[in-house]
């Protein structure tokens, strides 16, 4: 698509790469259609085609970001469902990105939605400040009804008993002979909500002689402040996390950063293009990226040991659409899954999004909420005995809605190899 | 005879679209005032978010629109009709923007209708093997709905998982199937249209019509959104074929290529789909889905045989034997279903895939006879050469139907003049073989002005008193398809008459 850019303009780093990325735009509209939030609401400003034009037209012209741009690139998931459908290459994330930093730092907001979103981006990271504000919610939770529209999102949000366990630093030995040093990367609202996804992945992981090692250093990824336009904050996260791998991987040697939370893992694989310009960490970015992993990925290339449990039980898998769309990876879960012996069924309409999608569910739960009930339908549907998802967005946005019991892939994974029983299999809907 | 010239500059080129009418754009406000009325939540009146508008597939024609609207009902559209018919406000209809030809493209002076909420399958009639869609369903959805048992929608466009149903009846789609299965107009069995006056008529039914009087279908089939505005749409759905299988034939050269496929349709065999990619084409799609395309050739057949596994086992073989004698370098065939997706993936992907390889391209969509592909190839390259541009080949070879990519840089001055220039040469070759100016994508804009070397005056005339029965006041999609707009009233005698409704024997709601 033709561009207009003067010389000035493409001195920013930001401008450049969305001048690139908009060139690569034929503008054939393929995106419209796996779009869910054009699906919803059939306007273009709603679809990838529309925003990238909203972005552009904002970009090139130098305007502040009008509420018409505020209010469609809101909507955006950032599912990416648009990127595996784009021939073209078009790489969107980058693009929106780059619009939500604009309309950051430009856009007109309520004060509510302004305090809204600096909580989010100053809580979720933060385990510590996290397990605080979850007790609150929680007292909170008896009063949703009378709280206005996103609060009450937040607070449903909240489940009533969660299974908290900060991970400090350190080192889990390999079971047997070592095969592989990975770090993990701890994650910050997973182990305050759900303590047992990390504990499934180091068992998982080192019952098939991998080293898992908690670098000293490492935190949130930075994805949730990142997607909220809030750069600075975020790459300062992100700084912080390549130093501590790097150091790891120095000191005693990293052979892969397993993340298993996908839309973390879709932010550290892209490390290496947000600090291309840093002059002191770009080739460390770029090694951290190379080395990041989801943790089906290492599993995969790892090979499962025989099942001992599970065989026969029907899994409908989610595809996270950070994992499906942002990663590419799809394959892995589903033959992880076949060979511990459960019978795998895709869900209809996979590649629509939940409605999760980090902080949207809270910002926008409208469309969120219906988003959630059309997935919902759609894996009821399929009728399996259990679903398996690879994010924990997911798991919280879907388990209350779905009738089965929800949970990560690497819970099951563990259970068939040897591990405990998933207690949500004996507890219906536990999030209720 | 007078005539409405149309001067003024669109953006960026030289095609001219009606003067906007400065009166209706003065009263700009009252019209929103309205729709705002009819639709209460579907009016875009914000200039910032009518951008995103202003364009369709062909993007280097843009134009805001006067205001959008995205109705959900049929009464919606109907009264939005009446308003506009009734305050003389002209209205530009729009399925899912992705038209190569500019059929959406919009007017300052005219209403956008946006049918991307009608987006439900209304019901799927097994007995009837027929699908009742509105007309913002996607061609691909309609195959979604019924392949799990064992039915799909034959005409596939290559943007198939975008393009709408009702933009599919509006520029009579085809796909790489019409080569057996025909093209939209030979797929749709009923439609619900409003007529520009508001009223709201159906044509046809479920089954195939035939001999009640004029081919209305056919006529709205492929009318542009000049006629009406399609509401409802009802299609055939077929059986899936017991048998597919795709192969893949590689070419030292377009002209060898292009006689194979003279040679596969002159022996009398009708393949599902009969393809053709050249180098550029080829490269392209390979980088983007890996189809396994063999990448030292000049020129890709991608062929399709479907039927009875006994009959299909027999074509591939006869297939195979005259790529053989034409000098086919290689020849695969898929051997599993993901194989023959993987072969066609490719092909599906292609235009966007150019994408990847030049900023720009010009889709062209002119129509040969057969037998002239190898000598046509051959002057599209010399084309290319004295345009100093690019063209990737990616084609309907099969029915003749040319899809040359010109590519260029639009931020390069002078190049999108060029790209044109050679477009409208490539077109005039078209005709002059013997062809035709669309195969499948529509007039548009895009070829509004070629149609001139196709038409002669009288015929043009002829071809505007069918619109001029349809739409008197020529307020439906005007400044498409015809390069000279003649008053109705001045034309004459097909001119309606107060009180007297045009097919008076249609069911009317």
């Amino acid at each position: 698509m033709q561009t207009s850019f003067t010389p000035d303009q493409l001195r920013d780093p930001a401008i450049t790469a969305a001048d690139e990325i908009l060139r690569k735009c034929v503008h054939c509209g393929f995106c419209t259609a796996t779009c869910p939030t054009y699906v919803l609401l059939g306007d273009e400003n709603d679809s990838p085609r529309g925003r990238i034009y909203l972005i552009k037209d904002m970009l090139e012209n130098d305007r502040p970001a009008s509420d018409a741009v505020t209010r469609h690139v809101d909507r955006c998931l950032s599912c990416l469902s648009c990127m595996t459908t784009c021939p073209s290459g078009v790489n969107y994330m980058h693009l929106v990105d780059v619009g939500r930093q604009r309309i950051a730092r430009t856009g007109r907001r309520s004060a509510a939605d302004r305090l809204l979103r600096w909580l989010l981006a100053r809580v979720l990271p933060s385990p510590e400040r996290f397990r605080l504000a979850l007790l609150g919610a929680r007292m909170a939770r008896p009063f949703a009804a009378f709280l206005p529209g996103r609060l009450k999102a937040l607070v449903k949000l909240v489940p009533p008993a969660a299974r908290t366990a900060i991970l400090e630093p350190r080192v889990f030995p390999a079971e047997g002979v070592r095969r592989r040093r990975v770090a993990l990367l701890a994650g910050c609202v997973q182990q305050v909500l759900d303590a047992e996804i990390n504990a499934a992945t180091i068992r998982l992981l080192t019952k098939h002689g991998c080293e898992v090692v908690v670098a000293e250093g490492a935190g949130c990824c930075g994805a949730l402040a990142y997607h909220l336009g809030r750069e600075e904050e975020a790459l300062a996260g992100v700084r912080s996390n390549v130093r501590a791998w790097i150091r790891e991987r120095t000191a005693r040697g990293l052979d892969a950063i397993v993340i298993n939370a996908s839309g973390c893992g879709t932010m550290v694989k892209d490390y290496g293009f947000l600090l291309r310009n840093d002059p002191e960490l770009a080739p460390g970015a770029a090694e951290v990226s190379a080395l990041a992993r989801d943790v089906t990925e290492v599993l995969a290339a790892v090979g499962l040991k025989a099942a001992v449990a599970g065989a026969g039980t029907t899994v409908a898998y989610h595809d996270a659409c950070s994992l499906q769309h942002g990663q590419g990876v799809r394959e892995a879960p589903r033959l992880l899954l076949q060979g511990a012996g459960f019978e795998v069924r895709d869900v209809p309409e996979g590649h629509l999004c939940c409605g999760s999608a980090g902080t949207y569910n809270i910002l926008q739960p409208e469309l969120a909420t219906r988003l959630r009930d059309r997935k919902a339908a759609n894996v009821d549907g399929v009728g399996a005995d259990v679903v398996a998802a690879g994010n924990i967005g997911c798991i919280l946005q879907l388990a209350p809605a779905i009738g089965r019991p929800l949970v990560h892939t690497v819970q099951l994974l563990d259970w068939a190899t040897g591990g405990p029983r998933p207690r949500v299999l004996d507890q219906a809907n536990w999030l209720n | 005879m007078p005539r409405v010239v149309i001067p003024v500059r669109c953006v960026k080129t030289d095609m001219r679209m009606p003067v906007p009418d400065t009166p209706t754009i003065a009263r700009r406000q009252q019209i929103v005032g309205a729709l705002r009325r009819i639709v209460p939540d579907g009016v875009i009146a914000d200039e910032a978010a009518m951008r995103p508008y202003e364009c369709d597939g062909l993007a280097v024609y843009r134009q805001i629109p006067l205001v959008v609207v995205l109705p959900s009902t049929v009464e919606q559209v109907s009264a939005i009709l009446r308003y506009c018919n009734a305050n003389n406000v002209k209205i530009v209809p729009r399925g899912a923007g992705t038209s190569l030809s500019g059929g959406a493209l919009p007017l300052a002076d005219a209403v956008t209708i946006g049918l991307g909420r009608f987006n439900r399958i209304l019901e799927i009639d097994w007995d009837n093997r027929c699908v009742v869609a509105q007309p913002g369903v996607t061609n691909l959805a309609i195959t979604n709905a019924v392949q799990h048992r064992g039915f799909y929608y034959a005409p596939d466009p290559s943007s198939q998982i975008a393009c709408s149903i009702g933009g599919n009846v509006a520029e009579n789609a085809g796909g790489v199937h019409c080569l057996k299965y025909g093209l939209t107009t030979n797929n749709v069995l009923g439609l619900q249209i409003v007529l520009p006056d508001g009223e709201v008529v159906r044509v046809g039914g479920r089954h195939q019509p035939e001999g009640e009087g004029y081919d209305l279908m056919g006529l709205l089939t492929g009318s542009e959104g000049l006629l009406g505005i399609v509401t409802e749409v009802t299609v055939r759905i077929l059986r899936k074929p017991e048998t597919v299988r795709a192969m893949l034939m590689g070419f030292a050269s377009n002209e060898a290529a292009g006689d194979a496929v003279a040679a596969i349709i002159g022996a009398g065999v009708v393949p599902a789909g009969l393809e053709m990619m050249d180098r550029l084409a080829i490269h392209a799609a390979e980088e983007f889905v890996h189809a396994g395309y063999p990448l030292d050739v000049e020129a890709l057949l991608i062929a399709e045989l479907d039927g009875p596994q006994a009959e299909v086992d027999y074509l591939v073989e006869r297939v195979a034997a005259i790529a053989a004698r034409c000098g086919a370098a290689c020849v695969r065939v898929s051997a599993s279903e993901d194989e023959r997706l993987r072969f066609w993936a490719g092909r599906k992907a292609a235009f966007p895939a150019v994408g990847r390889i030049s900023p720009d391209y010009l889709c062209m969509d002119g129509t040969i006879p057969r037998r002239r592909l190898a000598e046509v190839l051959a002057r599209i390259r010399a084309l290319s050469e004295k345009h100093g541009l690019r063209v990737a080949n990616v084609f309907h070879a099969g029915d003749g139907n040319l899809h040359p990519l010109i590519l260029f840089d639009a931020n390069r001055p002078g190049e999108l003049e060029r790209a044109e220039e050679f477009g409208a040469d490539i077109l005039r070759l078209c005709v002059e073989v013997g062809g035709v100016l669309t195969g499948e994508h529509g007039v548009g804009v895009e070829k509004r002005d070629l149609m001139p070397v196709m038409f002669d005056e009288v015929d043009l005339e002829q071809q505007q008193r069918v619109k001029c029965a349809f739409d008197a006041g020529g307020l439906l999609n005007p400044g498409k398809v015809f390069p000279t707009l003649h008053n109705c009233a001045e034309m004459g005698r097909l001119r309606v008459s107060g009180g007297q409704l045009p097919f008076p024997d249609l069911p009317r709601f």
